[in-house]
């Protein structure tokens, strides 16, 4: 890192809690703008809940639509939290520290928002309750526990709990900050949130050694949720295009591109809000832009093995799902937009230093990214289906309604509202995480340069 | 004296608790070494702050703790939760599929592999809450400008060597003492 200035720890303390106890106007406009996406959210699906499945554009026999992508697309962005968070801990990158907890909260909101489209995709939310309780309590006929569908609650589940844990646990020391900054009410709810604690040198270590200990115990169920997310494709037989073993590896990897893509987007949104240009700085978004470069090319081997796999068989039932994804339209005119904003866009546009360095830039790529990772999703899920399988006997054209595309749209707001309305109760950068890398911020002398360095305990 | 009766004494002099406040690691560090030198047990010293310093970066002792075992404890009962209950509920209504057992392995290894995971990381923290002594009721003597950047030493003082500590507190730059007990 070569922008090192010393802020101590009082400015860092004003300007990192400035948003908990003052917001400014801009952000209760963006807070109200979001809000009103999220309303429209909640009375497109109350509308759909109440009418029935048949305001959506689901019918046979491509029943799987926008919601169910919207959810991979969810899963997909929450990887990045715990993937950035994780894997930048134990390997300590120093310049993870104003990235860490943003992406841990982008991955706490959009898997709550990721669990919601299955919730609202059975058009009967109330009966969810079967998919852990018996569907008969006289008989005792429980969930099948052989479908990739219980196995994938199951690990949202658990990655949910484990990030809501992992984040809080990271939050006690600075819970305590806003206490010793607060008096009356808030005073009182922060001294239960931040359990007492008081900064010894025995709490830090152990906050330390959580901080490893659970990046470990994370980053396996991370692969796993988006490994099982790709089960529910993968493990049925007769759709063309999905039965594939390359799936797995391929979820999980696309999960990151799209995932650190939506940080860095939010990194910004957030650095404009709340003018935190000191923490975070142009040299944090070229590590992520190289990161992501890495992480895109690394993707799109996949996706290119993934393809060749498809057509290399020659089978026709694989052939004309292939032709139809790349010469029928819509299909075709979404394929190549895919690649152009999933990929050839972006990817090469970070190999320039100005644009990895450009607030402007990032944001275009990075949402250039989601674009094409949202178009994936739905290119791997409507072909497959909309072709005639073996046992269909009608097949059909999907296009959703206008409900549906409210309901995906509200949900970008839902999570952004999600983040932003957090940042108001806790502050959305580590602040003692900041203050460490001030503690252990040094500068070596080489030849006649001063070069900013940093100590590293092992 | 005898060591046992001196163990007694100590134990049944009355204490009172000294809170020190710095502005700089580099004065603590001084401060708590000349008070271990002066007589003060490692075990009567707590050193507070708004971030984490090194280990050892201001002379503490290394206080023992049994977190590694949590995890560990959390992924065996994890994994047997997991094992009852995707077990149980195949045993429950018992519904051959193909001819094959009833008992289907490998959806039970995937849901035993999150079971494991969760049962670890749920026992992690509360391993890590359990040794950190939280949550605490009170935050006893304490200072709200440890969170601003001071350093606090707190020192469990006899009425023997009080005022001998709270001198040599001040002398290694103390900006402020403060008392309880």
């Amino acid at each position: 890192m070569q922008e090192a200035t010393k802020l101590g720890d009082k400015k860092i303390n004003d300007d990192l809690l400035a948003n908990i106890f003052g917001s400014e106007r801009r952000y209760w406009l963006v807070c109200g703008f979001l809000a009103m996406g999220v309303g429209a959210f909640a009375l497109a699906a109350g509308y759909m809940i109440v009418t029935g499945l048949g305001v959506t554009g689901l019918n046979r026999p491509v029943f799987w639509g926008f919601f169910i992508t919207n959810f991979v697309f969810w899963v997909g962005i929450s990887h990045a939290g715990v993937m950035l968070s994780a894997i930048l801990r134990l390997t300590k990158a120093e310049w993870r520290r104003p990235a860490t907890r943003a992406a841990e909260i982008v991955t706490v909101f959009s898997l709550f928002t990721a669990l919601m489209m299955p919730v609202i995709h059975t058009g009967r939310p109330w009966r969810i309750i079967y998919w852990f309780l018996p569907y008969d309590f006289q008989r005792m006929i429980w969930p099948n526990i052989r479908s990739a569908l219980v196995w994938d609650p199951t690990a949202i589940n658990t990655y949910l709990t484990c990030s809501i844990l992992f984040v809080f646990v990271a939050l006690i020391p600075d819970l305590a900050v806003i206490r010793d900054r607060s008096t009356g009410i808030r005073r009182l709810i922060y001294s239960g949130l931040s359990l007492g604690w008081r900064g010894t040198s025995q709490q830090w270590k152990l906050q330390m050694m959580a901080g490893v200990l659970l990046s470990a115990l994370i980053l396996p169920i991370f692969v796993s949720v988006h490994s099982i997310v790709s089960f529910d494709f993968s493990m049925a037989i007769s759709v063309k295009g999905w039965h594939t073993t390359i799936f797995a590896p391929y979820f999980v990897i696309g999960a990151v591109h799209s995932g650190v893509s939506a940080v860095v987007t939010v990194l910004i949104l957030l650095r404009f809000l709340f003018r935190w240009e000191d923490y975070i700085k142009p040299d944090h978004l070229d590590a992520l832009g190289k990161l992501l470069a890495v992480v895109g090319t690394a993707w799109f081997f996949f996706f290119a093995l993934e393809f060749l796999y498809g057509i290399y068989g020659a089978e026709p039932d694989e052939i004309a799902l292939r032709t139809t994804q790349l010469f029928s339209m819509p299909w075709g005119a979404m394929f190549i937009a895919f690649l152009i904003t999933g990929y050839f866009f972006p990817v090469p546009m970070w190999l320039f230093r100005s644009v990895r360095r450009s607030m402007f830039w990032m944001t275009i790529t990075t949402i250039s990214v989601n674009i094409g990772m949202w178009l994936e999703r739905f290119l791997i899920i409507v072909p497959g289906l909309m072709r005639k399988q073996d046992l269909s006997f009608v097949w059909n054209v999907y296009s959703p309604s206008i409900v549906e595309i409210t309901i995906v749209l509200g949900t970008f707001c839902l999570v952004l509202l999600g983040v932003l309305l957090f940042a108001k109760a806790f502050p959305l950068i580590p602040l003692y995480d900041i203050k460490e890398g001030e503690v252990l911020q040094g500068e070596v002398t080489v030849g006649r340069a001063k070069v900013p360095a940093a100590f590293h305990e092992e | 004296m005898i060591p046992w009766l001196n163990k007694i004494r100590e134990n049944v002099m009355v204490k009172k608790q000294v809170l020190a406040l710095f502005d700089d690691a580099a004065k603590a560090a001084d401060a708590n070494e000349a008070v271990m030198k002066e007589g003060v047990k490692p075990g009567d010293i707590e050193i507070m702050t708004g971030c984490p310093y090194p280990e050892g970066a201001f002379g503490e002792h290394d206080k023992p703790h049994r977190v590694y075992r949590f995890p560990f404890i959390g992924a065996l009962l994890g994994f047997s939760m997991a094992m009852l209950i995707t077990a149980g509920t195949q045993l429950s209504w018992p519904l051959i599929t193909g001819g094959k057992p009833i008992l289907s392995l490998p959806p039970m290894v995937i849901i035993a592999y999150e079971g494991t995971l969760l049962g670890a990381v749920l026992f992690t923290i509360v391993g890590v809450l359990f040794e950190s002594r939280l949550p605490r009721v009170g935050l006893g003597l304490y200072d709200d400008r440890i969170t601003e950047g001071y350093i606090g030493l707190l020192l469990n003082v006899t009425e023997d060597n009080d005022f001998a500590i709270k001198k040599l507190l001040q002398k290694h730059g103390a900006q402020e003492l403060k008392e309880e007990g």
